[in-house]
Parts: C-alpha cells; sequence; structure tokens
C-alpha cells in the first residue's frame, strides 16, 4: 500500500468514541440505562482494539498487508478503554464503595476475569515505548505475549456477563480464538514437512 | 354487606354491557388511530380505562419511553431496545389462551371473553430485573386469581403452568440460528402465589393497552419476584399436579430457581442482588438503591415462604 495514514490518526479516531460516549451520558442521552450502555460500550471498545492489535501479526503474514507500525498504538488504545471501562464500573457504578468492589472481585468469577485481564494489560503499557524494547531486548517480545491470555480473558469476562447465549460475546470470543489460533498453526503449515526437506537433501 | 338494597337505578335504564364494551372499543380504536397518527409509532395501542387500586406504589413512575424502549422479551432478540424494534410484526387479535390439565373448565377461551368478566384496574408496581436494574410501571390488569376461579381447579392442581406464543414467522428471537432458549417460553407459579391479591395478569400499561414489546395483549406481573417470572403474550395456562420447569431453570438450574423471589441475600451465582439502578432517575450519575427483600413487598407475601429455606429455593 502507497499510503498508509500517520500513527496520531489512529489515536485521534480511537478516543473518538469515548468522547462520543461521555458527553451523551452527561446529556443524559443514552437511553435508559445510560451508566450501563457506557460501561458497556467502553469495555466493548477495549476488546475491539484487542482484537484489531493481535490482528496485525495474521493480516501481515497470509494478505502481506503490513500495518505493524500501528499495533502499539491499537494496544495502547486498548488499555486505555479498559482503564476507562474499570473506572465508570468504579466510580459511576459502584460508587467507590470498597467492600463491594472487593466482594465482586473475590465472588464474581467474571468480575475476577475482568480485573486479571486488565491486570496483564498494564505491564504491556508500561513497556509500550522504545526504551523498554530496547532495554528487555528478547524479553520484551515474551512479555507482550501477556496480551494473548489478556484477550482470551477479556473477551471470556463479556461473555460471562450476559444471559443466555446472544451472538456478540461469543463473536468476540471467536475472532480471539481465531487469531490465536492463527499463531498456532501457520508456523507449523509454513515448516517444511520432512519429506520436503528430505527431497531437497537435508 | 346491605342485603336487599332497592337498586337507584332501574334495570331498563343500564346501558347494556354489549353496547358499553363497543363504546369503549370504538372510542379506543379511534384514540389509537389519531395516536398511531400523530405518533407513527405503537401500533394498536388504545385508551384503557382503569380503577385506581390501593396495592399501587406512590414512587414517581418510570417514563413510558424506558419502559416500552428497554425491556427483555427474547422471542424478539436478546438486546434491550430489540423487542421495540421487531415487536411491530406480532400478530395480537384474534388471541386466544388454552386452559387445561386439572381444571373443571378447560378449553380455548378468547381474549376478549376472558375480558369480559373482569374489571380493570391500574396498578403501579416496582418491577425488578434479575440483571440488577428496576422500574415503576403504571400496569393495568386484573387478578389472576379471577381466571383460576372461573377455571374451577380440581384439588390435585398445585402449580400453574404458563406458556408465550411460539410464532416465528412473527417472532424474529425465535427464528435465531443460535437457539436462545428452549421455547416456549415456560413459567410457572405455586396456587397460591397465582391466588395473591398483588398477582395480576396485565393487558395494559401507562393508560393503554400493551405494546407489543411488553408481552401483549396479555402478560403476567409478579411484582415481588424478578421480572423474568412475568411471562409476556400468554397462549396457555395449565393446572399442574408438579412443580412446571421453567425456560430459565432449564437454560442455567443453577443460576435460576422456581421461585425467584427478589432477595438481596441471595446473589445470582455471576453478580449481586444487593443494590439496583432505578431506570430513568438521572444519567450516567444515577446511584444505585438497595433492594429490597421480596422487592418492599414482603409484608404481603413473606408469609407465603415461611419456614421455607429461601437459600435452597431460590
Amino acid at each position: 500500500m502507497r499510503f498508509l495514514p500517520p500513527v496520531w490518526l489512529v489515536y485521534a479516531l480511537g478516543f473518538i468514541p469515548a468522547v462520543a460516549y461521555f458527553a451523551l451520558g452527561v446529556m443524559d442521552r443514552l437511553g435508559a440505562d445510560p451508566q450501563n450502555v457506557l460501561e458497556r460500550a467502553l469495555g466493548l471498545w477495549a476488546l475491539r482494539f484487542l482484537v484489531a492489535g493481535l490482528a496485525i501479526t495474521p493480516l501481515r503474514r497470509s494478505l502481506g498487508l503490513n500495518l505493524l507500525r500501528y499495533r502499539r498504538s491499537l494496544g495502547l488504545l486498548a488499555f486505555w478503554y479498559a482503564c476507562l471501562h474499570l473506572s465508570v464500573y468504579l466510580v459511576l457504578d459502584q460508587g467507590l464503595d470498597g467492600a463491594a468492589i472487593w466482594a465482586d472481585i473475590v465472588k464474581r468469577p467474571y468480575i475476577t476475569i475482568g480485573m486479571a485481564a486488565f491486570a496483564l494489560l498494564v505491564p504491556l503499557a508500561l513497556t509500550s515505548n522504545a526504551f523498554s524494547i530496547r532495554r528487555l531486548g528478547p524479553g520484551w517480545t515474551r512479555l507482550h505475549r501477556l496480551v494473548y491470555p489478556a484477550a482470551l480473558l477479556a473477551a471470556a469476562h463479556f461473555v460471562m456477563l450476559v444471559k443466555a447465549w446472544p451472538p456478540e460475546p461469543l463473536v468476540y470470543l471467536g475472532l480471539v480464538v481465531l487469531l490465536l489460533a492463527y499463531r498456532v498453526v501457520e508456523p507449523r503449515l509454513r515448516r517444511p514437512s520432512p519429506r520436503a526437506r528430505a527431497a531437497q537433501g537435508r | 354487606m346491605l342485603i336487599g338494597r332497592k337498586a337507584d337505578i332501574a334495570p331498563s335504564e343500564i346501558t347494556p354491557r354489549a353496547v358499553w364494551l363497543d363504546r369503549r372499543r370504538f372510542l379506543g380504536a379511534a384514540g389509537g388511530l389519531g395516536a398511531g397518527l400523530i405518533l407513527g409509532g405503537e401500533a394498536g395501542a388504545a385508551p384503557l380505562q382503569a380503577a385506581a387500586s390501593p396495592l399501587s406504589t406512590g414512587e414517581p413512575k418510570t417514563p413510558k419511553e424506558d419502559v416500552t424502549s428497554y425491556n427483555n422479551f427474547y422471542e424478539f432478540g436478546t438486546g434491550k431496545s430489540d423487542p421495540k424494534a421487531n415487536a411491530g410484526s406480532l400478530t395480537t387479535s384474534p388471541w386466544s389462551i388454552r386452559i387445561d390439565g386439572l381444571v373443571n373448565k378447560p378449553g380455548d377461551y378468547a381474549l376478549e371473553d376472558i375480558l369480559k368478566g373482569v374489571s380493570l384496574e391500574e396498578r403501579i408496581y416496582r418491577m425488578r430485573c434479575v440483571e440488577g436494574w428496576s422500574m415503576v410501571i403504571p400496569w393495568i390488569g386484573f387478578p389472576l386469581s379471577e381466571i383460576v376461579r372461573r377455571a374451577e381447579p380440581q384439588g390435585s392442581a398445585r402449580y400453574l403452568r404458563f406458556e408465550t406464543l411460539v410464532r416465528p414467522a412473527e417472532m424474529s428471537g425465535q427464528r435465531s440460528i443460535l437457539p436462545i432458549l428452549d421455547w416456549p417460553y415456560v413459567e410457572g407459579l405455586r396456587m397460591d402465589e397465582a391466588m395473591h391479591p398483588l398477582t395480576i395478569l396485565a393487558t395494559g400499561l401507562y393508560g393503554e393497552t400493551l405494546p407489543n414489546q411488553n408481552g401483549a395483549p396479555v402478560r403476567l406481573v409478579v411484582p415481588w419476584k424478578y421480572g423474568f417470572k412475568g411471562v409476556k403474550s400468554i397462549v396457555r395456562i395449565s393446572f399442574v399436579e408438579a412443580e412446571p420447569r421453567t425456560s430459565w431453570m432449564t437454560q442455567s438450574p443453577r443460576e435460576y430457581g422456581f421461585y425467584a423471589n427478589v432477595n438481596p441475600a441471595v446473589d445470582h451465582p455471576r453478580w449481586s442482588q444487593k443494590t439496583e439502578r432505578r431506570i430513568g432517575e438521572g444519567g450516567i450519575f444515577v446511584k444505585r438503591r438497595e433492594t429490597l427483600p421480596f422487592n418492599g413487598y414482603a409484608d404481603q407475601v413473606a408469609g407465603l415462604y415461611s419456614g421455607m429455606d429461601l437459600r435452597t429455593f431460590f
């Protein structure tokens, strides 16, 4: 592709949903249960950015579309949306009621899982800079594989908070599983079979 | 009670019931038509006269817009706005309810015949959803006990089992590739719960006939239980001996019990039931409020469950 938009544009566009939802929320234009709409929308956008970030590598390897330069911004957007999502839950929803929040975290698997996903994202956000990449060397790549469990936990968090089995959370869980499975399956397909290697005279 | 009191009005002066009903139907149809032309929505909603009831709460009512645009009716999709978006396709007339099982008067009863024998009341009730939100809704309806009496249950009838319509052609949620629930939607009540004066069959809200998305033309309202007990668009009421297996019990027996009484002390396995968000009460800065045992109706209904462990019978 000849023209690729600058990275700052991803941030600029990426924060539009957050600004729009907060503005509509303050104006009480988010429907009947605005707090819930805001909380869920922020969480959903965090998950969307996680999925988008996970899609970068498969897009490059399978379609030759190189969007690597946007990966950090997508990851950081996911982190910031997770922060906003968590803040709405802590401040607006639970009113910073420490006992209720702690009870939620230890007693409710979907909250435990959501918190775990967030905790996994924190070191990734802290090391999403050129300095950390230089400093950590190959350890940086290993550390950032934490995004795989984080995305799985985030999708599971979504599936677990709904009644019955509505399609949307399952679609996101499916996307995450697919994108992670690609990473397991693709290298095996790429590596030549022993027979092919033998034919090459090895 | 006065016995043998002379009537103030000669029977000949009383407008025959059929004419009176027709007049209301005419006014209702005309009103509905007018409202339909003006609002362009709420197809078929007609004004409904109802007497006030001492059982109503004086709490501020949830705005009608919220009551009719934010609810669960999985037959039309799992999103909160799906029922309003998709329920317009439902045909609610003609409508009949099959009454069967352990009764002396089983049969298929036309809804208008059922309604002839009852007087409608407005019941402003709190409604607590199992998901942790609540509303105050001015229902219009009549006590379920009247239907029970007329059906003449036999001594062995201990429970009522309700079924919602199954009509995939008009109910988009029932056409879902991933089946959402095991249709038909089934709910149930114990006989004493069904006979309780708070338990009503509703045919309207906010002074009009029920919008399709709220369970037209007739639905159950049991204000001390979680909202999902309020089975909508009822087509069958069976009188049975054994506790009916409800749709939500089938879906997740660990999470949904038969009784489903509102109880802040018994959490849903996945979330707390201690507090609730009252819908329409102040944007994103709304504060949660404490959930009350039996949704605030404990004085009237706690006696039904005396001696029962409400953790076991949740």
